[in-house]
């Protein structure tokens, strides 16, 4: 009770931030929450089963190209809600062809996927549109992405955070720790995967189209951006991949951390990035909350 | 009735064919030893019945449903369980969560409350009674091996195939398993034992089935059985194994 | 970074224009006979394929280390030959033999450095596949950051026997003529290594049954190594190649390693003359679309082709039914 209070208090407090923020810091909160949304619906698939999926890029993207292509014909919410519909078709094409089949096939897709439609993209905007870049003009402020944004992040731990209490949570561990044993004890294997890689496909896709009009003009180039995938994995591992708050954890922290790297070393940027990434995957393979957690209970063993 | 039938049973792995054919059929109830020496299909045989692979060809038919070539969900829900000869277990969940997972997703789709009775009560006929919360990683070999039979009861099933389960135990252990398998056998369960321990298949099995080269070659009392002069043959073959 | 078009040029860069891998330069491409164009340039992009796959089979298949960052070790090599052709103006073809053992060394060490700790640490499979498939991320951003940063963002190649032979009626450049020969050479000598000698059955036995393999007496972690560097040297004789007839870009390895993968999958993991086989025939589909449809789906031509395998054969062409 006292943590649902607290987390609503902190919830409220979070929305009032953009009420005092210059526009400088707001675009850090939008960053943040952007990060937070993404990282913790990379994990709410990949972290609990492992099949680690390297596409978040090629979702967001669709995302915000969805936008850039229907801001002008239809109505905002319509917008989202085709984005949302797009990507969790692209989510099911890509599950039902490798999802049934081992992990390693999921990860050369989804390792491809980004480039992929972003050259199919390019090759029909050139071919057949005859543009390659597009405008959104949405009369939507900053503010109101921040709060979008949250509302989506929010709604993703809640949501990982319902599933890990229910069967669908107790499903996913077990595909993540063993799947001949979870075959054998009744889970429905390719369903089970199916559904949450779509609600993480989903979630990211929507999570691109909220954020799009901050770009006014979006060519594939710009919006699938590898690091954006490369981001979320790294921010969810750092945290902690296989815990509700990890991704979060991992997110705040690593986005301040980049967002100055960017400015101050944009040169030396992504090796500084790929090294840390290496080094987390080394040094932390449970996640800081991870570890946190096996010396916290080894100092009750020593207790 | 007939719980389990198997028609012509094969399985093919490029051109070797592990399973030949093989046909047989239980009652309820019944404790069936399979036997044969190393590499003569019995795993394969019983990856068939559990759904790990499919048939090349022949019929499985598990409480009087055709079961061929389903999937080892559908056919755990339909009341197999099995364990591993390699131990399977989970290791990053705890004991209780190990064993919960087949009462959740079993035939019967427990919710929590009863799940974790179910859980419990098996994991107190596999004698791990106070470990739930232990992790599961940190187990012994032999604590693992009783995991693992917790995870099959906790599906509360009507046919139990066991993978030389009784192998690596010492003579108390082995006296206390057998026990517990006639328990179980007891309650209704039919079951199928991988066995190498003679004396345990003796002591358990009225009747077993013998397998070598992918081919069954004898099924009968487990007494006839094991004097049969194919069968001797067959383990004669192989001098390093029995 | 959400919400905000990144300013880095090196993002950009990475995500650099439609311009597809392989496409055959106009200047080689004869009109008279497109379908001998397509076979004979397909055959050429195909060597560069099996090669590249070749290598990445051995990774894979013997070493247990799925390397994501394994176009970048191509480009690596690509980039120094072009680097020391116009710097000290040393013919290609001498630096092929200094990259390669060069190649084998870096594959050697990172694999001591990198790679065993990870190995070590992995109780199964399956945590080594998800802890190498992390790692090697990691490094593809290390190497993709160290060559923009070196050589910048733009294409590069080498004018290099650019004239044209007449081959059935096609005209060909030479330099693609070497290349093909360069990948049949390495290709082939390593497929007949891997087959006739006791090195490659140790090799070959190590990637059907490794748990096994130390029974016989193999020493399973230095196979291991031995083949990460192999790979790994492969990968820089591929990139050589690649470097002397097409032009290239520091962002260009994913879409390397992603070719690669496809064919290592469609020949079956392991599988040496698969993926010599899967490598000529990704180098004819991609060919021929993109002299008969269009040169942009190239990428998409390759993934149907993966999808089809998947769906079709997931074991790989060649690959028994397990």
């Amino acid at each position: 009770m006292i943590a649902l209070a607290a987390s609503i208090a902190a919830l409220v407090a979070l929305a009032a931030v953009p009420l005092f923020l210059t526009d400088y810091g707001l675009g850090l909160m939008i960053g943040m929450a952007g990060y937070v949304t993404l990282a913790s619906a990379w994990a709410l698939f990949s972290g609990q089963t492992r099949y680690i999926s390297l596409a978040t890029v090629a979702f967001y993207g669709i995302g915000a190209y969805t936008v850039a292509v229907l801001n002008e014909t239809i109505a905002y919410p319509l917008v989202l809600a085709c984005a949302g519909l797009v990507g969790a078709g692209l989510a099911l094409v890509v599950g039902l062809s490798t999802l049934r089949l081992s992990g390693i096939y999921f990860v050369i897709f989804t390792f491809g996927l980004a480039e992929l439609v972003r050259q199919l993209i390019t090759w029909y905007e050139v071919n057949v549109t005859g543009t390659l870049g597009r405008y959104i003009f949405l009369d939507i402020t900053a503010r109101e992405i921040y709060w979008q944004l949250l509302a989506l992040g929010t709604f993703t731990i809640g949501l990982t955070a319902w599933i890990l209490r229910h069967r669908l949570g107790l499903a996913l561990k077990v595909i993540g720790d063993d799947e001949t044993v979870a075959a054998h004890a009744g889970i429905d294997l390719a369903r089970t995967k199916l559904i949450a890689f779509t609600l993480s496909a989903t979630i990211i896709t929507l999570c691109g189209a909220i954020s799009s009009p901050r770009w006014t003009y979006v060519e594939p180039i710009i919006v699938f951006n590898p690091n954006v995938s490369f981001l979320a994995v790294i921010m969810a591992l750092l945290g902690g991949a296989n815990r509700l708050w990890g991704p979060a954890a991992g997110a705040v922290p690593l986005f301040l951390l980049f967002e100055w790297l960017s400015v101050n070393f944009p040169d030396t940027y992504p090796i500084i990035l790929g090294l840390m990434f290496i080094a987390v995957v080394f040094l932390l393979p449970d996640g800081v909350l991870g570890g946190l957690a096996r010396l916290r209970q080894r100092g009750k063993a020593a207790a | 009735m007939s719980i389990l039938e198997i028609h012509e049973a094969t399985r093919i792995f490029g051109g070797l064919t592990a399973v030949n054919k093989v046909s047989f059929a239980m009652e309820a109830g019944e404790i069936l030893g399979l036997l044969g020496p190393n590499g003569s299909g019995k795993t394969t045989l019983l990856n068939l019945l559990s759904g790990a692979l499919a048939p090349s060809a022949g019929r499985i038919v598990i409480g009087r449903r055709d079961m061929t070539g389903r999937k080892p969900n559908i056919i755990a829900r339909q009341g197999v369980a099995r364990t591993f000869q390699l131990v399977r277990i989970l290791p990053s969940l705890t004991l209780e969560e190990n064993v919960i997972v087949s009462a959740v997703f079993g035939r019967n789709r427990h919710d929590k409350e009863a799940a974790r009775r179910i859980a419990r009560a098996a994991l107190r006929d596999a004698g791990l009674e106070g470990m739930e919360t232990c992790s599961a990683g940190d187990l012994t070999y032999l604590d693992q091996k009783r995991l693992e039979l917790a995870r099959a009861l906790a599906a509360e099933p009507d046919i139990l195939l066991m993978d030389e389960w009784l192998a690596g135990l010492n003579p108390t252990e082995l006296h206390e398993a057998v026990a517990l398998v006639r328990a179980l056998s007891g309650r209704g369960m039919t079951i199928i034992m991988v066995e190498h321990i003679m004396e345990a298949v003796r002591a358990l099995c009225p009747r077993s089935i013998v397998m070598n080269a992918g081919t069954l070659i004898a099924d009968g009392p487990t007494a006839n059985v094991l004097n049969d002069r194919h069968v001797v043959a067959a383990y004669l073959g192989e001098a390093d194994d029995a | 970074m959400v919400g905000r078009p990144c300013g880095n040029a090196a993002v950009r860069a990475f995500a650099s224009g439609p311009r597809p891998l392989g496409v055959p330069m106009p200047n080689t491409q004869a009109k008279r006979d497109p379908i001998m164009t397509i076979i004979i340039l397909g055959l050429v992009l195909g060597g560069t394929y099996a090669l590249l796959a070749l290598g990445l089979t051995i990774q894979y298949g013997i070493a247990r280390i799925m390397n994501l960052a394994y176009g970048e070790m191509t480009l690596v090599a690509a980039f120094v030959l072009v680097f020391v052709f116009r710097l000290t103006g040393l013919p290609p073809l001498v630096s092929i033999l200094l990259v390669a053992p060069a190649a084998y060394g870096v594959g050697w060490l990172l694999y001591t450095v990198m790679m065993r700790p990870l190995v070590a640490r992995a109780g199964t499979q399956g945590k080594l596949e998800v802890d190498s498939i992390l790692a090697t991320f990691g490094l593809l951003f290390v190497i993709q950051g160290l060559l923009l940063l070196v050589f910048g963002s733009d294409f590069t190649s080498v004018s290099f026997l650019e004239q044209g032979v007449e081959i059935l009626g096609v005209s060909v450049a030479v330099n693609r003529l070497v290349a093909l020969a360069i990948c049949a050479a390495a290709g082939g000598g390593l497929a007949i290594v891997l087959a006739r000698t006791r090195w490659g059955l140790v090799m070959r036995a190590a990637a059907l049954t490794p748990a096994s393999a130390p029974l016989v007496g193999i020493d399973v972690n230095r196979v291991a190594r031995q083949a990460f560097a192999l790979g790994t040297a492969l990968a820089a004789v591929g990139g050589t190649s690649v470097a002397m007839y097409q032009t290239f870009s520091a962002t260009d390895g994913v879409v390397f390693t992603m070719k690669a993968l496809v064919i290592v999958i469609m020949g079956g993991v392991g599988n040496v003359a698969g993926a010599l086989v899967a490598g000529f025939g990704l180098g004819l589909i991609e060919t021929f679309v993109a002299t008969v449809i269009d040169p942009g789906l190239t990428l998409a031509a390759t993934f149907a082709l993966f999808l089809a395998v998947l769906l079709w054969r997931p074991e790989g062409l060649f690959g028994r039914r397990a």
